[in-house]
């Protein structure tokens, strides 16, 4: 059995000092035998119940993410767990994917490593070790406090220092809903079936963080930040325009209702979340009756169920579903659906 | 076998065909030869939901798709497992009621007959089973279930399934198994896969 870290034993740099060896009250704590990662979410440093001397030497001897306040959604993300589908099990991970990805080829990770995806803003967490980090997606003011009582801003789409002590808040975000926290070796969590991300439908995956989690941190990948900033331009200001594509059941829709879809802007409900976004805009009209037997749904695709307005699926949707598709957004404009806010509009723009 | 090849964005394609049969076969011979690019096969009802990636394209896809050729019938490499169920469920009254049958001929019925897992769906490790006794043809409930217990063995428009963890849920409740179908720390998780013959035995409660 190896017991090789995730992203390939390295020896630690001065950045991140080599962790002593974990004493001998911690064996009980941690299944498994590497004593870098704590592997187990029941038994590792999860809640604020953690027992405070277990908590101690965790803190003393660990590279670890402390959440102090989660905000109003934070989850653990990666980039899913692909290839499941036949047993029910949808890919999941992270609403943004380029935006997480960007995060960690900042910091050099492998680009699945998992992060925080934060719903807008409101996290405040505790660097315990030193850690590098990255925040992408939507832009939040952020600032570190370090131990001396000292603040300072924090970039956006840039390779930040967090000093052993210090405290990264996010506040709103300017514009988009979600932002990725990225850290330097990943957040090294139990996987679950493949992966670190929370589904929120299946409820598979790590729990949501709470204030007193303790997340730790892998082991420093092999490379090195070669840039210290990513220049990424605002999307432009207004409505959100993404390409779909028609099908796979455009056919159980008047011959005009792809039109309407595209005709006017629709607007994102409140009734949204990582499984889809409910959207308000005009009504598309069906051609036929009766019930479609359950299909294999993608992320992006605008199922249309009675009431005639479409639901954007997004990371966590429903593995099938029962209501038609009429058309499926371009992968690469999921991450811009899954940055718009409730209220913020939508225009879909047909590809010939 | 027709397949009618549907487009599902730039990432996927919707195969449709005439039947839950087709879709097991087509599902068995595409899952046997894996295509470069191609990362989830999703069987459903009447369809096969291809998902890829590159180097996959949608045009190296849809041959495959049209190349493959299933067989429907025997099947025999997917598995077998067998259920042992207390037949002590909520509903099991009204089932037999709505097939006109006695609780008994409910339970031999469900017995009698080899079920196979036609997909998965709904939450992680729930199989749709068909092809049991077509007298067990019931509707869903007319109001679901807020709760529905992990491993209640439920019936509802002429499938079979088991809740695998606690869900709401609208099938009809006929029993209960203490097998854990479906577990995140075994390999593979779930029990009940696509293709895999299920055969219901009637346990003693207790």
């Amino acid at each position: 059995m190896t017991t090789r870290p995730p992203h390939g034993a390295t020896p630690r740099t001065a950045i991140l000092p080599s962790p002593r060896a974990a004493p001998r009250t911690a064996t009980h704590l941690a299944r498994g035998t590497d004593p870098q990662v704590i592997t187990s979410p029941q038994a590792a440093p999860w809640g604020a119940t953690f027992p405070a001397r277990a908590r101690r030497w965790a803190m003393g001897d660990r590279v670890l993410l402390e959440v102090l306040v989660p905000g109003p959604m934070t989850t653990v993300q990666d980039l899913g767990r692909p290839g499941l589908g036949h047993l029910g099990v949808g890919r999941s991970g992270a609403a943004d994917r380029d935006a997480l990805r960007l995060a960690n080829r900042l910091l050099a990770n492998p680009e699945g490593a998992a992060g925080l995806e934060v719903t807008m803003g409101g996290l405040v967490v505790r660097a315990h070790g030193h850690l590098l980090v990255a925040l992408t997606g939507a832009p939040c003011p952020a600032t570190a406090t370090g131990p001396d009582g000292r603040a300072r801003g924090i970039g956006h789409a840039a390779v930040e220092c967090l000093p052993p002590g210090s405290v990264l808040r996010l506040g709103l975000p300017r514009y988009g809903l979600r932002t990725y926290l990225a850290v330097r070796g990943g957040l090294a969590v139990d996987k679950v079936l493949g992966s670190r991300s929370t589904d929120t439908m299946a409820g598979l995956g790590p729990p949501r963080p709470t204030a007193g989690t303790l997340l730790p941190v892998g082991p420093p990948p092999e490379g090195f930040p070669l840039i210290d900033l990513a220049p990424i331009p605002a999307p432009p200001a207004g409505e959100a325009v993404l390409e779909i594509a028609p099908g796979p059941r455009d056919d159980w829709f008047t011959p005009d209702a792809l039109d309407t879809l595209c005709s006017e802007p629709y607007e994102v409900t409140t009734d949204s979340d990582r499984v889809g976004m409910r959207l308000r805009g005009p009504r598309l009209t069906r051609a036929r009756d009766g019930e479609l037997p359950t299909e294999g749904m993608v992320p992006g695709a605008l199922q249309v169920p009675p009431s005639g307005q479409p639901t954007l699926f997004l990371a966590d949707h429903p593995v099938t579903g029962g209501y038609p598709v009429i058309a499926v957004v371009r992968t690469s404009d999921i991450g811009r659906a899954a940055q718009t806010r409730p209220g913020d509009r939508i225009r879909f723009h047909l590809k010939h | 076998m027709t397949a009618r090849v549907r487009p599902c964005g730039d990432g996927a394609l919707l195969v449709e065909v005439d039947d839950v049969e087709e879709v097991v076969a087509l599902y068995d011979t595409m899952a046997a030869a894996p295509l470069a690019g191609v990362t989830d096969l999703v069987p459903a009802a009447r369809t096969l939901l291809v998902r890829f990636e590159p180097p996959a394209r949608p045009e190296t896809v849809e041959a495959a798709v049209r190349a493959a050729r299933p067989r429907t019938g025997r099947r025999d490499a997917a598995g077998e497992v067998t259920i042992p169920v207390v037949y002590d469920g909520a509903d099991l009254a009204e089932v037999a009621a709505l097939t006109g049958l006695t609780e008994l001929e409910v339970i031999s019925a469900h017995t009698g007959t080899p079920w196979v897992v036609a997909f998965c769906g709904f939450a992680p490790g729930f199989g749709y089973l068909t092809g049991g006794d077509p007298r067990l043809t019931v509707p869903r409930r007319t109001e679901s279930r807020v709760r529905v217990p992990p491993g209640s063995v439920a019936l509802a428009a002429g499938f079979s399934a088991v809740y695998p963890r606690e869900s709401p849920g609208g099938w009809r409740l006929i029993g209960h198994t203490t097998l854990q179908i479906w577990d995140i720390t075994a390999d593979p998780p779930a029990h009940l896969r696509p293709g895999v013959q299920v055969r219901f035995t009637e346990a003693t409660r207790g």
